[in-house]
């Protein structure tokens, strides 16, 4: 099962190489395993490729081992097993200063006892840089992050989301090549955290540099990233494109965790090239056969909630059409969320345009549901 | 903006406002007022009451008081006529009958040593003196006709003296009533300051040196380890202070345990045994111990705080690990270093006990001189003004540090 997810993974790994002519990755991770306590594994035989150029996240929630990945990385824990390659030479004896990686924290991590212009100076002095350059390099970086008469404060003196902007620029002072961040946005409000999302994909486009980000938002992850590794329990479930990722899910639980989800749970009945014939309490519903095991085997189907179409006019279209009852309206605005029954399950979300003719339809009227047979994705049980 | 503000029924809000606060500040002054009465009384009113007696000198002034007036117009240049003698007669005659002659000696005598046989003698003949007393005094004493004699007299007749003060700091007045320095043998009290000072001194850097670590590792170790080595750090606070400082004394001593165990392992000679304790070395070693939890909490206190992603920050930068711990670690220490610094060296430096029982002859440090001029000279005014100098030091301290790091972060646990 990991075995055949891991084969996938590199494939996809490879189609998004090439952004430079050097298409070696710059991260490799290989078979790498985590485990503090011996007895249980944090993170679970770990394969993973980082292009270079390429900004990558790890989203996935609390607790699935993003952190330990980041820091296995970053050279603060080590490799229980395996091994982990930064442009080809394996850096697992490597000590954390020795890596030239630069890492933004969750709490910034700003040095409170050094002007901002001194934390920007401190990775530059370690590294013996002339004083001039020094000086050159950390008004360079405090322009880029539109912190420019500020160097003289102290970070206490600063608001959240200029602390932030120092912490990157703090970390992209030395040129490094690559940059993680772990959940760098994690404490600023929702608005400055859009902010601030655009300015980090706008540094990371004009760099160039690699980044690896952390995080548990997953709109922020579909926003920024070339692409997302989805962890669950010490596994990537999926790596992908935003778009794939949300389109294509590999498995029930990416289907669930990106994006607003339908499940149906059913037996498969028939099996016939890329389509399956599923039963759900009763009712036989067609699907795309993404990943399943064969006739006879329990599936989960996967559904968008847009693409289901209410009361067709052109039922035709629709390999699966079936009756529903509308259970509760929640009215959103834009739209109208509704939850109805059908196929035995009454957790079934659509939702209805607040401008469309259905906009009227009250709780417990019967409508019919259509959906097309590519558009619900037989996946894992 | 003239309008004033009123409350729905037209009070004006300023009104409206203070008494329906004054309720709350007169809780918050009842809340207080027990703690405030009982500092007072258990410390500032003891502490002004010995800066007083450092300074007051009512003695002479009360029992001598023709003499005092009489020598309120003398020059200090000859010795004085018959008029003053005869008021020193009438005085001494007094003081012997209200039998309080004995103080008014010892008073002088604390001045210049001598003069209690002096004055005592005088008084006992005074009595059956006829005028005129002149050539009488100078016949039985040949003390009174020096000017020191007198210049002492005067010099204390005043109810307000400095002369505790100038003691204290082994100066005093000559003849001439200008501050010199006392005889070479009686300089104690400026080296036995600077003793003082330079075993605080050791005192507290041993603390820092010892503390540091241990306070680094109780705040980076998980929280069931560093419980355990919290017990251990208090341990010492359980124990009767007395207990300690005797262990010490078993544990160093000539035939003690150490030297027994060099003697055995063959580091020193049985000939050579070390002598470790009831000097300022044992002091030292022995209120370092006693100190040390004094100098740890408040470094675990505000290393508690730091978080471990500074170092981590540091060194993702580039900064080897030695480095990032000085650069940005130490700095962040600051804070507690300061507080545990200033609370063992104000601690150290009026410590009492342990010098007094493994100090020996150069182990004594200035507590135990004041202790042994309020229980064995009774020379209160003296003990007074050591005192009050040793105050004024740590008062000095507080400022500095408030000055350098400010007091607000001071942080003692
Ligand atoms: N230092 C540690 N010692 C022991 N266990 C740890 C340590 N750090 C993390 N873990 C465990 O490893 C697992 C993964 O933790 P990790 O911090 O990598 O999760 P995460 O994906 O970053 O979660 P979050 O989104 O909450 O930050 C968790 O179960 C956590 O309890
Ligand atoms: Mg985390």
């Amino acid at each position: 099962m990991i075995a055949r997810k891991r084969a996938a993974h590199r494939v996809t790994g490879m189609a998004q190489g090439g952004m430079t002519e050097n298409n070696d990755p710059l991260v490799r991770f290989e078979s790498v395993q985590k485990s503090y306590d011996g007895e249980t594994l944090v993170v679970k035989d770990l394969n993973l490729d980082v292009a270079r150029g390429e900004f990558l996240t790890m989203l996935g929630p609390s607790g699935s081992g993003k952190t330990t990945c980041l820091m296995m990385l970053a050279g603060f824990e080590p490799a229980t097993h395996g091994e982990i390659y930064l442009d080809n030479s394996p850096i697992n004896n490597v000590p954390p200063h020795k890596r030239g990686i630069g890492m933004v924290f969750q709490n910034y991590a700003l040095f409170p006892h050094m002007s901002v212009a001194e934390n920007l100076a401190f990775p530059l002095e370690v590294r013996k840089t002339p004083k001039s350059e020094i000086e050159q390099r950390v008004t360079k970086a405090l322009d880029m992050v539109q912190l420019g008469s500020f160097g003289n404060r102290r970070p206490a003196q600063l608001s959240g989301g200029q602390q932030q902007r120092v912490a990157v620029a703090r970390a992209l002072v030395f040129d490094p090549v690559l940059v993680l961040m772990d959940e760098p946005l994690g404490a600023l409000d929702k608005q400055l955290r859009e902010q601030m999302q655009y300015e980090i994909k706008h540094i990371h486009e004009n760099l160039g540099v690699t980044v690896v980000y952390v995080t548990h938002d997953q709109s922020e992850a579909l926003t920024m990233s070339n692409r997302v590794a989805v962890f669950n329990d010490g596994v990537i479930q999926q790596l992908a494109p935003p778009d794939e990722l949300y389109e294509r899910p590999q498995n029930a639980f990416v289907a669930q965790f990106i994006g607003e989800n339908n499940t149906l749970v059913g037996d498969i009945k028939e099996a016939d090239g890329d389509n399956v014939t599923v039963d759900v309490n009763g009712s036989i519903i067609k699907a795309l056969n993404v990943n399943t095991g064969g006739v006879g085997s329990k599936t989960t189907l996967s559904i968008r909630p847009e693409r289901v179409a209410v009361n067709p006019s052109n039922e035709g279209d629709y390999q699966n059409v079936f009756k529903a009852t509308v259970e509760e309206l929640i009215y959103l605005g834009d739209h109208i969320r509704t939850r109805a029954s059908v196929c035995g399950d009454d957790e079934f979300v659509v939702k209805i345009a607040n401008a469309s003719a259905l906009a009227a339809i009250k709780e417990g009227t019967e409508v019919t549901f259509g959906w097309k047979a590519e558009d619900c994705r037989a996946l894992d049980a | 903006m003239s309008e004033q503000l009123t409350t729905v029924d037209g009070r004006p809000l300023k009104a409206a406002l203070a008494s329906a606060e004054r309720t709350k500040r007169i809780r918050a002054v009842l809340l207080v007022m027990p703690l405030f009465i009982f500092i007072f009384f258990s410390f500032l009113y003891p502490i002004a009451l010995m800066l007083y007696r450092s300074v007051e000198n009512p003695l002479i002034a009360q029992h001598m008081p023709e003499t005092v007036a009489v020598l309120e117009n003398w020059d200090g240049k000859d010795i004085p006529g018959e008029e003053a003698f005869a008021a020193l007669a009438k005085d001494l005659v007094a003081a012997r009958e209200t039998r309080e002659i004995g103080k008014v000696a010892t008073r002088l005598n604390f001045e210049t040593p001598g003069l209690r046989s002096v004055i005592t003698g005088s008084a006992r003949s005074a009595g059956k003196w006829e005028p005129p007393y002149k050539e009488k005094f100078l016949d039985r004493r040949k003390e009174w006709g020096e000017l020191a004699t007198w210049a002492t007299i005067k010099r204390l007749s005043p109810t307000i003296t400095s002369v505790n003060y100038l003691a204290a700091v082994d100066r005093q007045f000559n003849v001439d009533g200008e501050v010199v320095m006392v005889g070479e043998d009686y300089r104690i009290y400026v080296d036995l300051f600077m003793r003082t000072m330079w075993m605080s001194v050791v005192v507290t850097v041993s603390c820092l040196i010892l503390g540091f670590p241990i306070a680094y590792m109780l705040a980076s170790l998980p929280l069931r380890h560093s419980n355990l080595l919290m017990i251990l750090v208090l341990l010492p606070f359980w124990t009767s202070l007395l207990v300690r400082t005797t262990s010490w004394i078993v544990l160093l001593q000539t035939q003690g345990v150490l030297n027994d165990l060099m003697v055995w392992v063959g580091i020193i000679d049985n000939a050579q045994r070390i002598q470790l304790i009831f000097n300022a070395q044992g002091t030292v070693i022995a209120m370092t111990q006693i100190l040390l939890p004094f100098m740890v909490l408040p470094l675990y206190s505000v290393m508690k705080t730091i978080p471990p992603s500074y170092l981590r920050a540091a060194e993702s930068l580039g900064a080897h690990r030695f480095l990032a711990f000085w650069r940005i670690y130490v700095p962040n220490t600051l804070p507690g270093v300061g507080a545990g610094c200033l609370l063992v060296f104000i601690l150290a430096i009026g410590y009492y006990i342990t010098p007094a029982l493994v100090g020996g002859q150069d182990g004594q440090m200035i507590s135990n001189m004041i202790a042994f001029h309020m229980q064995k000279s009774l020379n209160w005014g003296l003990a007074a003004a050591l005192g009050g100098i040793l105050l004024v030091g740590v008062i000095m301290l507080y400022w500095l540090y408030n000055k350098l790091v400010g007091i607000d972060r001071l942080k003692l646990g």
